[in-house]
C-alpha cells in the first residue's frame, strides 16, 4: 500500500501525463518531498515558504489539509491526497 | 404570515428535521429550507442586502445597469430585485449552466452575456471584470467580495438558526462566494462556544478546472479561513447520491449542492455518533431541484446521471 496522489490536468506535465501517482511519507511534507524525487518540480508548484500555495487546494481523504495541520498533517498508507486548483465554484 | 411586498418576504425560512437520515436521537440533522425564499434560493438574502447597500451608498439610480458574474441563483435573485427596484441587470453566465437558469433570468428580464464553459465561474468573473472596466457607469455588485453578501447572513440566517436551534453544534453550507459560511459562521461563533463551521465544496469534472496556470486561481475576497473549522471536497457522484437520498428518505426535492452539503453533514454525524457525542447539525438547502431537472440528475441510474453532469456547474 501507498498513498495515492491525484494530480490536476495543469500539473500532469510533471508526472508524465499520469492522473494519479503514488508516494510515501508520514506527513504531507514528507510525501511531497518523496514525490519530488521522481517528479521534479512538482513540489515547488504546490507549496511555498508559507505552506500550500494560495491558489492550490490539497485534500486528504476529501478534507482540506489547511484544517488538518497543513504540511505537517499526518498521512498513512491507503490515504488519498487530491490536488486541485482553486476555482470560483458554480451556482453563485 | 403577511408581507408588504415580495422583497419583504425574503428569509424567515423553516428549519426542518431529517429524522430518517439522522443517526440517532442524540445526533440529529436539521435542514434550513432556503428554497422557500421568493425566487427559490438562499441568494435572495444576499441580493436584497447588496442592492440595499448600493442604494444607501448612492451607487444606484433609477435605470442603472447592474452587472454580475453568476452561474444562476444570484442572477435570478438580482433579477427579481432589479425588476422591483427599477434597474437593468446584465449577467455574465458560463455556457455550461443549466437551461432553466438561463430561461429564468430571461423571464425576469435580465440580459445574458455568455462566458466560455472551460474555466467555469473563474472565467465569468474575469469577463465581468473586463466589462465593468469598459463600462464605468455599470454597477458590479460583485458577490464574491461584497461585504453585504456576508452581512445578510450575519444579520438574518445566523440569528434565525440560533433562535430555532440554540443547541446547534455544527453548521454546514456549500462553499461558493463563501458569503453564507462567513456571515452565519461569524454570528454563530460569537454566540455558540465551540460551534463547528464546515464548508462543503463541490468537486467538478476536469473541464471546470481548466488548464489555466495555478497562479490564476481564484479565492473569493470574502473568504476568511479562520471562520471555518473544516472544509470538505465532495465529488459529483457523492453529491448526486445524497441529493437522491434527501428525496427518497426525507421527501426533500433539493438542488444538487444540497446533496454535497448533506454528504459532509453525514460525515460529521457519523463521527459524532462514533465518538458518543451529542450533535445538532444544521445544513443549508440552498435551492430546490426544479432548475436541475434537465440535467437528468433525478432520473436513471446514478452512473448515467453522473456522466450527464460531467462538465456541468451543478452547484
Amino acid at each position: 500500500m501507498a498513498i495515492e496522489v491525484r494530480i490536476p490536468t495543469i500539473l500532469r506535465s510533471y508526472t508524465g501525463g499520469q492522473k494519479a501517482v503514488e508516494g510515501s511519507g508520514a506527513t504531507l511534507e514528507e510525501l511531497f518531498a518523496d514525490l519530488d524525487g521522481r517528479y521534479e518540480g512538482l513540489r515547488e508548484r504546490l507549496i511555498d515558504d508559507s505552506g500550500v500555495r494560495r491558489f492550490v487546494n490539497v485534500y486528504l481523504n476529501d478534507e482540506d489539509v489547511r484544517f488538518l495541520g497543513g504540511l505537517s498533517a499526518p498521512v498513512s498508507d491507503g490515504d488519498t491526497v487530491t490536488v486541485l486548483p482553486a476555482v470560483a465554484g458554480g451556482a453563485r | 404570515m403577511r408581507y408588504e411586498s415580495l422583497l419583504d418576504a425574503v428569509g424567515g425560512t423553516p428549519l426542518v428535521g431529517l429524522p430518517r437520515l439522522s443517526p440517532s436521537h442524540e445526533v440529529r440533522l436539521w435542514a434550513k429550507l432556503e428554497d422557500r425564499n421568493p425566487t427559490g434560493s438562499v441568494k435572495d438574502r444576499a441580493a436584497a442586502y447588496m442592492v440595499a447597500a448600493a442604494e444607501k451608498d448612492g451607487l444606484l439610480h433609477p435605470g442603472s445597469v447592474i452587472l454580475e458574474p453568476t452561474s444562476g441563483n444570484t442572477g435570478i435573485s438580482l433579477a427579481l430585485v432589479a425588476r422591483l427596484r427599477g434597474y437593468q441587470l446584465i449577467c455574465v453566465l458560463p455556457e455550461n449552466t443549466s437551461a432553466e437558469r438561463r430561461m429564468l433570468l430571461e423571464a425576469y428580464g435580465a440580459s445574458i452575456v455568455p462566458s466560455p464553459a472551460a474555466g467555469g465561474s473563474n472565467e465569468a468573473v474575469r469577463v465581468a471584470k473586463n466589462l465593468a472596466a469598459e463600462n464605468p457607469s455599470w454597477v458590479m455588485l460583485y458577490q464574491y467580495g461584497n461585504e453585504a453578501n456576508a452581512r445578510a447572513h450575519y444579520e438574518t440566517t445566523g440569528p434565525e438558526l440560533l433562535a430555532d436551534l440554540p443547541e446547534i453544534t455544527h453548521f454546514v453550507a456549500g462553499l461558493g462566494t463563501s458569503g453564507t459560511l462567513m456571515g452565519t459562521g461569524r454570528f454563530l461563533r460569537e454566540h455558540v462556544p465551540g460551534v463547528q463551521i464546515v464548508a462543503a465544496e463541490p468537486r467538478y469534472g476536469e473541464l471546470v478546472y481548466g488548464l489555466r496556470n495555478l497562479s490564476e486561481g481564484f479565492v473569493p475576497e470574502l473568504y476568511d479561513e479562520s471562520v471555518l473549522t473544516s472544509r470538505f471536497s465532495v465529488s459529483s457522484a457523492d453529491a448526486l447520491r445524497r441529493t437522491r437520498e434527501l428525496l427518497s428518505e426525507e421527501g426533500m426535492f433539493a438542488g444538487i449542492s444540497s446533496g454535497c452539503v448533506l454528504h459532509a453533514a453525514l460525515g460529521l454525524a457519523a463521527k459524532a455518533q462514533a465518538a458518543g457525542q451529542r450533535a445538532d447539525i444544521a445544513m443549508v438547502i440552498a435551492d430546490a431541484g426544479w432548475k436541475y431537472l434537465s440535467t437528468g440528475a433525478y432520473a436513471g441510474t446514478l452512473a448515467e446521471a453522473e456522466a450527464r453532469l460531467e462538465g456541468q456547474l451543478w452547484a
